[in-house]
């Protein structure tokens, strides 16, 4: 029972063109590979046996910003890291992302001091918030579905003035 | 004090006129900065403490001679042995002599005092900071260094730090 | 805050080579965002062609300040700092703190919570040399390792979940004992885990150990010899890989671990492989010690009855007075602890994890040095490097096993 055997005879389906184009997005995202600390453990448990996400079509973990639209911060993000992620972050193609994974990335966690940004959206703007000191997998791959839930109500309109 | 260590910490104690102090099974030699390196190397050598487990420092903060002490935690593989070498020095521009050429482990672990404790070490190869990023000021385990706390944000002060907090461009 | 200083090469004049300024070699930069750094290390690498010529790391992009942390915290309250600094082994870490901190304070433990301790400690080995097994394959591109690796971890996180409710995080060992008691599920999920985990154990070898592609990529390289291991510091399956017996298990045994009978694998190569090899093999030991243990395990209580350090159970605190007081007491202020320092040391899957702790009389320590044992492995780094070829950095880094949360702190 697919799409095939319902629309196998008319060939022609309509929708809107932002339906598809968001749809095609949230289906192929790739994440960037950019595992500070703890969380990135998860992440990667995430993407393992147990998790699989790529079900959910986000099997390849690119370690290009080139190549990648969604940034998983997955841990802490120091002083000295901050500038890093930043330039990372310019650097990935628009369309682009940012789910903030645990506590740390989300507002600084346990680490209340000195070296640690309280937050990384205080360097790059960010999508969805991951709670937890590590988020179970499952949380990360809800996080994942919550973002595709944001990036199906997007239309174009809003992009093209953001980019103008 | 272990029987085996006993000799050794007469003899260190003889030669550089050292005090020690005893607590649960530890020694702590306390020795002049001036003789660490001697020091160093009669125990390298001819006791055999061929690993240094540990090289840091302890701030005593507001007191200011001696402020710091830098530790030196030996081991002895061969003879299952462990001694640590405390080096009282000064709060105003504290100086040591570097151990480089006798651990290549100090190498490292002397940036990382000299980062976070401002403490030089005399004759290192390349003092440069280690964790923090360059042109950072001050030292960050110094006791009168801020822990640089922000207070967190809830629900009732949502927006009031949320003004105050930088947020990036998009 | 966020612009990235331009940094110009008379910084690292003096630890380049001549050639480089002249431009006849390349300085490359790998890191901090790297796949197969792993984690966020910088690497400074000075090229002829394709042949390392000189490696320098930077390190600190991880910098946490852990320790500046754990001093503005009570004795209590500093423990969940332990568990996120080398995050492959948060038990490990945990045992090395409350076992300071019981040495501080003259505390005492129970032989049940010993027991405890070592069967959770050594099952979190297991898992960190799982995570090590998996990416040292994903770096030489043997994905399936990395997918098998992680599939028996979970296996572990589920048997820690179990007796802390957290997978990674646990906490579970206190000052005095454990958390509470585990509960009556952990010794069957402890025996099924055993019962499966040596059949895959043999299946990983199946995978790598005679497979001439990986034998290709880690035979005879960066190899490091025991001398030069010492001065650097090097200690854990580094260094016994280079023939230097010395394990603190069994040196200097602590939490019960003198009653086990189990072997230190020491291999004399120093390469690549033989670090491969003595992981495998502490894969066999720690299911010893883990068996032996269970099978020893007393029944009794899991912390110690010093109520001056220990917080009452529930149940007391609603019949005894001063159990309310010590309950309101240890969590409101603390312990306090002497004015004195120790040091106390435990075998973390990468080596020795030391604790310089400071008590300076009050419920907060004065001082918390953590001797990180990936610290002193990565400083060895750039003398095995040199002379091997790019690819052969990514084999050799992932085989002396660090983790920067472990080396940045
Ligand atoms: S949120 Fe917790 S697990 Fe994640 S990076 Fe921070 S400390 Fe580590």
């Amino acid at each position: 029972m697919g799409v095939e055997q319902k629309l196998g005879d008319m060939g022609v389906v309509t929708t809107t063109l932002e339906n598809v184009v968001n749809w095609s997005r949230t289906n192929a995202m790739w994440p960037m590979l950019f595992g500070l600390a703890c969380c990135a453990i998860e992440m990667m448990a995430a993407q393992a046996s147990n998790y699989d996400m790529s079900r959910f079509g986000m099997e390849l973990m690119r370690a290009s910003p080139r190549q990648s639209d969604l940034m998983i911060v997955a841990g802490r993000v120091s002083k000295k890291m901050g500038p890093v992620l930043r330039r990372l972050y310019d650097q990935m193609p628009e369309p682009k992302w940012v789910i903030a994974m645990g506590d740390c990335a989300s507002c600084g966690g346990v680490f209340n001091n000195y070296a640690i940004f309280q937050g990384v959206d205080e360097v790059v703007p960010v999508d969805v918030y991951v709670a937890g000191c590590p988020p179970r997998p499952e949380a990360l791959i809800h996080g994942v579905l919550t973002l595709y839930e944001k990036v199906n109500k997007e239309k174009f309109k809003d992009l093209a003035e953001k980019y103008k | 004090m272990d029987t085996k260590l006993e000799p050794i910490v007469k003899i260190i104690q003889e030669k550089f006129s050292a005090t020690f102090e005893e607590f649960r099974d530890e020694v702590h030699l306390f020795l002049k900065p001036e003789q660490i390196v001697e020091a160093l190397t009669l125990l390298r050598d001819e006791h055999k403490f061929e690993l240094l487990s540990a090289l840091t420092a302890v701030d005593y903060y507001p007191q200011v001679s001696p402020r710091f002490h830098v530790v030196y935690q030996l081991t002895s593989l061969a003879q299952n042995l462990s001694l640590q070498i405390r080096v009282p020095v000064n709060g105003t521009s504290p100086k040591v002599p570097t151990a480089t050429g006798l651990y290549g482990v100090a190498n490292w672990r002397e940036r990382e005092l000299l980062d976070m404790f401002g403490i030089e070490f005399e004759g290192h190869p390349d003092p440069r900071r280690i964790l923090m990023p360059e042109g950072t000021e001050g030292h960050p385990l110094r006791k009168d260094f801020p822990l640089g706390y922000e207070e967190p944000q809830f629900t009732f002060n949502f927006d009031e730090i949320g003004l105050q907090k930088p947020h990036p461009k998009e | 805050m966020t612009q990235i200083e331009e940094v110009s090469i008379e910084q690292f004049k003096h630890l380049v080579s001549a050639r480089a300024l002249t431009g006849e070699t390349m300085l490359l930069n790998m890191g901090p965002q790297h796949p197969s750094t792993h984690g966020v290390l910088r690497l400074l690498l000075e090229l002829d062609g394709e042949i390392i010529v000189n490696c320098i790391p930077d390190i600190g992009y991880l910098h946490t300040g852990i320790e500046k942390n754990m001093e503005a915290k009570t004795y209590q309250k500093a423990e969940v700092m332990t568990d996120r600094l080398d995050y492959m082994n948060p038990m490990g870490n945990n045992l090395a703190y409350v076992m300071a901190v019981e040495k501080l304070v003259d505390l005492d433990v129970p032989v049940r919570a010993q027991g405890l301790r070592v069967i959770l400690v050594e099952l979190q080995r297991i898992a960190s040399h799982l995570v090590w097994l998996g990416s040292v394959g994903l770096d030489l591109a043997a994905m399936s390792m990395f997918l098998y690796c992680f599939r028996e971890r979970e296996l572990i996180l589920d048997i820690f979940e179990l007796v802390s409710g957290q997978r990674m995080m646990t906490t579970y060992f206190r000052p005095g004992g454990v958390w509470r008691d585990v509960p009556v599920e952990f010794e069957k999920a402890v025996r099924d885990f055993l019962k499966i985990f040596p059949a895959r154990i043999d299946e990983y070898e199946k995978l790598l150990t005679k497979n001439p592609l990986f034998l290709d990529r880690m035979l005879g390289l960066g190899i490091l010899d025991s001398a030069t291991a010492l001065s650097y510091g090097v200690t854990g399956p580094t260094l016994r890989a280079s023939g230097v017996n010395w394990d603190l298990r069994k040196a200097r045994p602590y939490s019960g671990y003198e009653q086990y009978d189990f072997n230190v694998p020491v291999l004399t190569e120093g390469d690549t492989y033989a670090r491969y090899l003595v992981h495998i093999q502490e894969f066999r030991e720690s299911l010893k010690i883990i068996e032996q243990a269970l099978n020893k395990l007393p029944f009794g209580p899991v912390h110690s009855e010093n109520r001056k350090f220990v917080p009452p159970p529930r149940s007391e605190i609603g019949v005894s007075m001063e159990s309310l007081i010590h309950h309101f007491k240890l969590w409101t202020e603390g312990f306090p602890a002497p004015k004195a320092s120790v040091y106390s040391a435990v075998e973390s899957p990468r080596g020795e994890l030391g604790l310089l702790l400071e008590g300076d009389g009050g419920p907060k320590p004065l001082r918390v040095h953590l001797r990180t044992p990936s610290f002193d492995n990565l400083s060895v780094l750039s003398h095995i490097v040199n002379g091997h070829l790019v690819a052969d950095l990514v084999a050799i880094l992932a085989s002396i096993d660090i983790v920067l949360g472990d080396i940045d702190r």
